[in-house]
């Protein structure tokens, strides 16, 4: 029982493997196959995004039409499905973006600003108790919602890849194709952007 | 340490895996920085706010089949769009 996820695992890779050779054959029944395979993962991916069924229909489509458009590109230097669902990601922040019509701001201009002493310019102000009911309310996801939508998109899809999708730090860094510490700081950066995005809503006395 | 050297860090300080003196370091600036207490515990609220602001589908297991409509639909899209 011990060795049956070793076979399992390169039969998987193996029919990739050649799922990927037939698409980029031109094999049409190979293209169906794909989008028979991944297609209902993406769509849990997308309305974890959207959170409205055609939306997210919408941005699976689009997703799958970019990634065959791109097939003939794709070396396999990540899993199919790996790179399927960076490129859902995509779509779903892009189409939330559009949605949401917010532009995008500059991170730098969020980070904390150092003065004399190397204190915080704008020294921070503890933010009220948020229990989980005013946390889970429709209103406050909203709000984190479009402030998310804010961030930049390299940013964005650090955080939405790890604080939120839960995918591990190296995997973050193959998909995106940079090393584990830009992704750290990327992810700490954003973190620190969106903080300061929120805080005007959450600093104590203003909810 | 000073509070620019704090909120560089303080991720390291919260996920990483520091030695003891460095975390004693943190621990020192929190004991007498109360706007870095103010920083740190509003950071820790904004990813409390991520996670729930998407919650996880509350039916985790992948359904068996693709929606037919949608796989029809992205088929005739790339046929369309070849």
């Amino acid at each position: 029982m011990e060795d049956a996820a070793s076979p399992g695992q390169s039969r998987t890779n193996l029919n990739e493997a050649a799922l990927l050779a037939r698409m980029q054959a031109g094999d049409d029944g190979a293209f169906e196959a794909c989008v028979r395979t991944y297609c209902s993962r993406l769509l849990l991916v997308a309305r974890r995004i959207l959170r409205n069924d055609e939306d997210a229909n919408d941005a699976v489509q689009d997703a799958f039409l970019s990634a065959f458009k791109g097939i003939s590109q794709f070396k396999g230097q990540a899993r199919l499905g790996t790179w399927l669902h960076r490129i859902v990601v995509n779509a779903a922040l892009g189409r939330l973006r559009r949605l949401q019509r917010h532009p995008e701001k500059s991170v730098e201009d969020l980070l904390p600003h150092f003065g004399e002493g190397e204190h915080q310019i704008d020294p921070p102000v503890p933010w009220q108790a948020t229990p989980e009911t005013v946390m889970e309310n429709r209103e406050t996801r909203e709000l984190v919602q479009r402030c998310i939508s804010q961030l930049p998109e390299n940013y964005r899809i650090v955080l939405l890849f790890r604080d939120i999708e839960g995918i591990a730090t190296e995997e973050t860094a193959e998909i995106i194709g940079t090393s584990t510490a830009v992704v750290k700081t990327r992810l700490h950066r954003a973190r620190q952007a969106l903080r300061s995005l929120l805080d005007p809503h959450f600093r104590r006395g203003n909810v | 340490m000073n509070c620019r050297e704090f909120t560089e860090f303080l991720h390291e300080y919260l996920f990483g895996d520091l030695p003891a003196d460095e975390r004693a370091e943190f621990d020192k600036h929190l004991g007498e920085c109360p706007w870095c207490v103010a920083y740190l515990d509003s950071y820790q609220k904004t990813i409390q706010l991520e996670r729930a602001a998407f919650p996880a589908p509350e039916d985790a297991p992948l359904p068996a089949d693709a929606p037919e409509e949608l796989v029809q639909a992205i088929l005739r899209a790339r046929q369309r769009a070849s």
